[in-house]
């Protein structure tokens, strides 16, 4: 039984990542902006965070760990946003390809990550890894009391902040999406933009916001792992295929944020299943790793089977809208 | 326009026209003011971090690329692996087909040298194992290639993420056989293949280790251009680019192409991962493909899939990872500096693209007067 208690927790952090990554990544998508940056992105969340933090801890004599919290989200939400304003320039005003635009992103902001992630602590004229476990104790701290109700406690209450923030966050973006004239206006230019344009939609700016704020939310999912799982610390390549992973829970939850909840939390139950498989030597606990790939593999292959209109992709989904070119 | 005179609709500030044409000069003139301003944000970016004035660290990049002979060779053989996959991915591109993929078929042709090398390195003389490393490269990047291929031919499957998780299941795959090849035991590294024996490395032509590299890269290079552009199926691959209803109006079989283009680019990506294992790195890791398999996209795409573009960008974006690998370890830093440079080198070139494309018409100030 504690072994399932485990897992299932464990599962769970492990999916806090993905489903900011993932929320992010819908808010964008339904602009119509496929942003391959994400992972980059996810990255420069991450380590702006940790820097945050890490400055915040080196000037003050007593940090206090809350306001190393406020610091480093504000810190992640900047760089990250930062992120997907370089994508909108690039895609949205200087009309260049998305894929090609996303991917240089991701090869700059995992660049710039680890390159940060390495260097700052000497940069700064200290030695060794760079560490901020003040602040990372706030992100860490589970919810007082309810906790400690058996069975529910450990699974549901026992993880840091931001495991909350998501969830509330993917339910008010699904909320938003389907309830409120913005949310409407945000699909139709995902959909049809001309018609939006038609309509007296501003779709640039629709665009530019869409993506800006898609692109901070994906990186507290970087925050995230930084803080509460990698405890203020950082490891080269630390976060890994998260990201692509997200994109992939995108498809995987047919543009759904409600679906993208528990989808992540099976991504993250299906990232460290290997791990209690019981019998299983380091090769096959290798292929077992495999899982989250192939689960993917195949919800692509399946969702391209049936052609339902409600699990498609927004209609003009990477395809770049120039209003002279209608 | 007679609207204009009677309401005075406000102009804007600027606008934009698209070009209809533009001088080879005018074009490369842009390029490099991008290339020249990407110099100065890199420079923006170095100056902090390592308190030295942008002459000492372009003369430190300069140095760090090209200082001396064997640098020089990295940076070729670098260049070589860049180009290789670039020319890989074009016929893919061209096709409008998003290969994502490269790394995981890079990793396959690896894998499958690495393994010719480990298990038949005293089996056969090294020119005959040579080619049978080349031909099972190949076919290891064929298959991974392959397979979205099929699915997007028959089902419309989004290739872009498909190739994209094959990359990882192939990472899997190979950290799965590096449990029993590692050397020595417990190191989780496969090591030097053959170290003493060099069987299946790439053999020194005049001398030097490279010199096959860059006649192999090169011959890949020259067929593919031809092929390209020159041959049926390259001129299929450009119709079924433009339009796949075209293509089909015009009876070509639009699966059968997509497929066997897949194969191919999937092929020569293998190639270039055993030109990774076998002429240079001599080992396998999930780091074998390094990024590569990304970077060579933008390098195909934004050279328009031109050859000789080709080998310009990948030589610059070459230069500035190599120069600036060689001042991160100077100051002790690491070397992903390198990505960070790529990446705004990439920014710039990608939005230059804009202005090549669309003349940017300023507000003129006494017309508006005179109309008035």
């Amino acid at each position: 039984m504690s072994v399932i208690l485990v897992f299932l927790q464990k599962a769970i952090a492990q999916g806090v990542c993905m489903l900011f990554g993932a929320s992010g990544e819908i808010m964008t998508e339904k602009s119509g902006n496929l942003n391959l940056g994400i992972p980059g992105i996810m990255y420069m969340g991450g380590i702006a965070g940790l820097m945050g933090a890490f400055f915040y801890e080196g000037a003050v004599e007593n940090p206090s760990p809350v306001i190393g919290l406020i610091v480093s989200a504000i810190c992640a939400i900047l760089c990250a946003g930062l992120g997907g304003l370089i994508y909108s320039v690039l895609t949205v005003t200087l009309r260049a390809n998305q894929n090609v635009v996303g991917l240089a992103l991701t090869t700059f902001g995992v660049g710039f990550g680890n390159f940060f992630g390495g260097s700052v602590s000497k940069l700064a004229g200290g030695v060794g890894q760079i560490s901020v476990a003040t602040t990372a104790s706030a992100y860490q701290a589970k919810v007082p009391l309810i906790s400690e109700i058996p069975f529910i406690g450990p699974v549901l209450f026992s993880n840091g902040v931001l495991t909350y923030v998501a969830v509330a966050l993917a339910i008010s973006l699904a909320y938003f999406l389907k309830k409120t004239r913005t949310g409407l206006n945000l699909r139709a230019v995902g959909e049809s933009p001309a018609t939006a344009d038609a309509a007296g939609i501003n779709v640039n700016r629709y665009k530019y916001v869409a993506t800006v704020l898609g692109a901070a939310i994906a990186g507290l999912g970087g925050l995230n792992f930084v803080m509460e799982y990698l405890g203020g610390t950082w490891t080269n390549d630390c976060i890994g295929d998260r990201g692509w992973l997200a994109i992939a829970i995108v498809i995987f939850a047919v543009w759904n944020p409600i679906n993208v909840i528990w989808g992540s939390f099976l991504f993250g139950a299906l990232s460290i299943l290997y791990l209690y498989v019981p019998g299983l030597n380091r090769g096959s606990q290798e292929l077992f790793k495999m899982l989250p790939y192939l689960v993917t593999i195949l919800v692509l292959i399946f969702t391209s089977f049936r052609n339902k209109r409600e699990t498609q992709p927004p209609a003009s989904l990477g395809v770049a809208y120039f209003r002279e070119e209608r | 326009m007679a609207q204009a005179n009677m309401t005075k609709v406000q102009e804007p500030f600027v606008r934009m026209v698209k070009r209809d044409t533009i001088s080879m000069q005018k074009a490369w003139a842009i390029r490099l003011i991008a290339v020249l301003l990407s110099l100065i944000v890199c420079a923006i970016a170095i100056v902090p971090i390592t308190h030295q004035n942008p002459v000492e660290i372009y003369a430190g990049i300069v140095s760090g690329a090209v200082g001396n002979s064997r640098r020089i060779w990295v940076s070729i053989r670098e260049l070589l692996m860049l180009l290789t996959i670039a020319v890989g991915l074009t016929p893919a591109f061209k096709m409008k087909f998003w290969n994502v993929g490269a790394e995981g078929q890079i990793l396959m042709g690896g894998l499958a040298s690495a393994a010719l090398m480990i298990y038949a390195g005293n089996a056969m003389p090294n020119w005959l194992l040579l080619i049978v490393i080349f031909i099972a490269s190949a076919a290891a990047g064929l298959i991974w290639g392959i397979i979205p291929a099929i699915f997007k031919a028959y089902f419309k499957t989004n290739e872009t993420l498909f190739t994209l998780m094959m990359n990882y299941v192939a990472m899997q795959i190979i950290t799965f056989c590096i449990v029993f090849w590692e050397n020595p035991k417990g190191s989780n590294t496969v090591g030097i293949i053959n170290s003493k024996t060099q069987a299946g490395w790439f053999p020194s032509i005049f001398g030097n280790a490279y010199v096959l590299n860059l006649i192999v890269v090169l011959l890949i290079t020259v067929v593919m251009s031809i092929y390209m552009k020159y041959s049926k199926q390259g001129y299929e691959i450009a119709v079924v680019g433009e339009s796949e209803s075209t293509a089909r109006y015009a009876g070509i079989n639009v699966k059968k192409v997509i497929i066997r283009t897949m194969a191919l680019s999937g092929a020569i990506c293998g190639v270039a991962g055993s030109i990774i294992v076998s002429g240079a790195s001599h080992t396998i890791s999930t780091s074998t493909a390094g990024g590569r398999g990304f970077t060579a996209i933008i390098v195909a795409w934004m050279s328009k899939f031109n050859p000789l573009a080709m080998i310009l960008v990948s030589a610059f974006l070459v230069f500035m990872q190599e120069g600036s690998i060689e001042i991160a370890t100077q100051f002790g830093l690491n070397k992903n500096a390198s990505d960070i440079i790529t990446g705004i080198i990439l920014f710039f070139l990608i939005g230059c693209e804009f202005f090549i494309n669309y003349e940017l018409k300023f507000r003129k100030k006494h017309e508006e007067e005179v109309q008035a």
